[in-house]
């Protein structure tokens, strides 16, 4: 192509341009024609039959906001975004905290590391749905795992999931079992791309180790935290399928998270126009969370 | 989407057409659930396997789908999709959202022998008799019973064949029952569920108290009568007055295990779990009907075969065959031996084998016998919507976050809300 470019001086660079262009457009049309077809039509559709009630005949209505009205003074959707949001408070700071300090202790040089490392991911390759199995023996009252536990210190037993003080609680704790060995993983990648030379030159310099964790490590791992702590959100919001196992999101909604109140609207109850309404609120909501994550925390992170 | 998943089905069923036929098998797909201990899955899979060695010209495929609400979710998103099962074992009380999503075909139109739909027992039929027309078939079908375990009952000093006959006799009982280890209760008096099914127990409260829960038109909800608030009360009370059932819910599923287990003295469950109960119980055990207030009684419950208005005639015709011979006599009798659903006929109950099998087990006929007084399940226009208003508000009155008349006035003026739309 050069030959023949070279050829014809004066128009090459812009054929050469233009098929440059073209040339990219061809490449990402793939990934662009399935993005668009599974996912940005997808979203439009869910707006438009938000707008929307299916009568029982099958004919759509359009109702303008009255879906959202609806969802607005619906009791329901008030109390699972609320939990949603403890869920999300509960999980992440925890599940990120947690995943560095076994990140920085499974870094280490010492016997059994493998082993180690292995056991802290293991809850990660389980299916929740096997996870919530679990789970769920070790909180059934009296005969379950916990209340033995108590039961040794002459503590009466507690029905862990079928009170609501509680309920939320136990589904964080799981959660946080099964992430954080995931999360793990990434800052174990993250810690081993760094230097040593830092640590020796701060350690020369008689810098404590919190020192060198706060000021050195910390901040050099931020890239890895803000991608961790997005993840962590996502899940935080899509993470359902242990409340069909466990509670189907009682008592009276007290485990319930939007999620799974979209899929009972959607699919037990057959409403799919209030089904979509909700939908496009957690679409919103997510859509915030990207926005501040390209917007404003990916320009405050050091990127190396 | 529709239109990319309508040219996907499109393109599934043309390559499934130019596929060659095997001779002529008619099809049949059926979802089913199991709400039960046992292997009931084994057990289904065996009858079908008969009937194919007695029909070689249908195939039926039963999928197990989960729960009763699992399946119903299955089927109607199947169905949504285009692609419904022929047949279904569904909750009997259904009937009306499938109704309304145009689903199912009513029987009277398929079968011949319009006498057939007589054999029944008319309790079973009454949730699928709508308009005149019969829309359903009882298969899996029960009431509620009080199981307790005897050996209990005689550690506590009581009559080890006495079941209590009223509320108040359950209370006191129950007082007789508990243990306690210090703080910690070691053995509860009675324990009656509020997951998945909570609307069904309070039902059979509001029954025996004299109250009818829903209207037959299916329009109606009486949540706020006294007499269903006063049949809530009771129930809150067992746990948060007496303190002889566990406060907080407690999980249909595992229930019966907490009775195998001796952590509870009596239960209130389906009769459908008997066999798996017989089966695992260390102990002399009993089933009763449930005790009166003003009288007694039980609502119905189980699932009942539906036939989907999707499928072919010679689906539909194959799927009443199948009917018939999961519901004759000597099956029915099995299958009410091998699970403890109660047999969907009389002439079941005369076959030589139940015969014996309920003189020796007496247990057995409970269920059938609580017939005389039972009433068809509660079951309504969006039932699964209004199942969760009420389901919500047991809740909310058993973990003491709402007083039960506040709990069942918030059901009430939601159910009132959905249901407006079909007067």
């Amino acid at each position: 192509m050069t030959s023949e470019t070279a050829a014809i001086p004066g128009r090459a660079p812009r054929t050469h341009a233009w098929w440059n262009t073209v040339n990219a457009w061809l490449l990402l049309l793939p990934a662009a024609v399935l993005l668009a077809a599974f996912t940005h039509y997808p979203i439009l559709a869910t707006i438009l039959h938000s707008l929307h009630i299916t009568r029982r005949d099958g004919a759509s209505v359009f109702v303008g906001m009255d879906n959202y009205r609806a969802m607005f003074e619906d009791g329901i959707f008030w109390k699972v975004l609320v939990n949603n949001l403890w869920f999300a408070l509960g999980t992440i700071p925890t599940s990120i905290a947690l995943a560095l300090l076994m990140a920085l202790w499974v870094n280490r040089n010492m016997r059994g590391r493998a082993f180690l490392r292995l056991a802290y991911f293991t809850p990660t390759v389980l299916p929740m749905i096997a996870v919530a199995n679990i789970w769920l023996f070790f909180y059934t009252p009296d005969y379950g795992l916990l209340d033995q536990i108590r039961g040794l210190f002459g503590l009466p037993a507690w029905n862990w999931l079928g009170d609501p003080s509680t309920v939320m609680g136990c589904m964080i704790v799981m959660v946080v079992w099964k992430e954080a060995g995931f999360f793990m993983i990434f800052y174990l990648a993250a810690l081993q791309q760094l230097s040593p030379d830092l640590e020796e030159a701060a350690a020369v310099e008689g810098a404590s180790r919190w020192y060198i964790f706060r000021r050195i490590t910390f901040p050099l791992l931020m890239p890895t935290t803000l991608f961790v702590a997005i993840n962590a959100v996502i899940n935080s919001f899509k993470l359902v399928d242990h409340l069909v196992i466990m509670t189907k999101g009682g008592p009276n909604n007290a485990s319930s998270l939007l999620l799974y109140y979209i899929y009972e609207i959607a699919f037990t109850f057959h409403d799919t126009a209030y089904g979509a309404t909700l939908t496009a609120a957690l679409l919103v909501i997510l859509c915030t969370v990207a926005l501040v994550k390209f917007g404003y925390l990916d320009r405050r992170v050091h990127y190396q | 989407m529709k239109l990319f998943g309508k040219t996907m089905m499109a393109a599934a069923v043309a390559a499934l057409l130019a596929m060659p036929l095997p001779a002529l098998a008619v099809d049949l797909t059926m979802y089913y659930p199991v709400a039960v201990g046992g292997p009931v899955t084994k057990i289904i899979d065996d009858m079908v396997d008969r009937f194919h060695k007695e029909n070689p010209d249908i195939k039926v495929t039963a999928v197990y789908a989960g729960n009763y609400t699992d399946t119903m979710t299955k089927a109607m998103t199947a169905m949504k999709g285009g692609q419904p099962p022929q047949l279904s074992v569904l909750l009997s009380t259904d009937v009306f959202t499938l109704i309304d999503e145009k689903a199912i075909v009513p029987i009277d139109d398929l079968v011949t022998d319009k006498a057939w739909l007589k054999e029944f027992y008319p309790a079973f039929m009454a949730n699928g008799q709508i308009g005149g027309k019969t829309w359903s078939i009882p298969f899996q079908r029960s009431t509620i019973v009080l199981y307790w375990n005897k050996d209990a009952f005689k550690e506590a000093g009581l009559d080890p064949e006495k079941a209590p006959a009223s509320w108040d006799e359950m209370v006191e009982m129950s007082k007789k029952l508990i243990k306690k280890d210090g703080a910690n209760v070691t053995r509860w008096g009675i324990e009656i569920p509020t997951t998945g099914y909570a609307y069904w127990m309070l039902q059979a409260l509001a029954i025996e108290n004299g109250q009818k829960l829903m209207n037959e038109a299916g329009n109606e909800v009486y949540l706020t009568a006294p007499k269903t608030v006063a049949a809530l009360d009771y129930w809150v009370d067992l746990s948060r007055k007496h303190g002889v059932m566990p406060t907080g819910t407690i999980d249909w599923a595992t229930l019966r295990t907490d009775f195998l287990e001796g952590k509870t003295a009596m239960m209130w469950h389906t009769t459908g779990n008997l066999t798996a109960v017989k089966d695992g119980a260390k102990f002399n055990f009993g089933v009763a009907m449930l005790p009166a207030k003003e009288r007694r009684g039980s609502p119905t419950g189980g699932g009942s075969f539906y036939v989907f208005k999707s499928a072919t005639p010679e689906q539909q015709k194959a799927a009443v065959k199948f009917m018939q011979w999961m519901t004759a006599p000597d099956r029915a009798a099995e299958w009410s031996m091998k699970t403890g659903y109660v047999a969907v006929t009389p002439a079941a109950y005369k076959t030589k084998a139940l015969e014996d099998y309920a003189k020796g087990f007496p247990a057995a006929a409970v269920a059938r016998d609580q017939l005389d007084h039972a009433v068809a399940e509660l079951s309504v226009h969006e039932n699964g919507r209004i199942y969760k208003f009420v389901n919500d508000a047991v809740q909310a009155a058993v973990t003491g976050s709402q007083k039960p008349q506040e709990a069942l006035a918030a059901a009430q003026q939601q159910a009132d809300r959905v249901l407006r739309a079909y007067k």
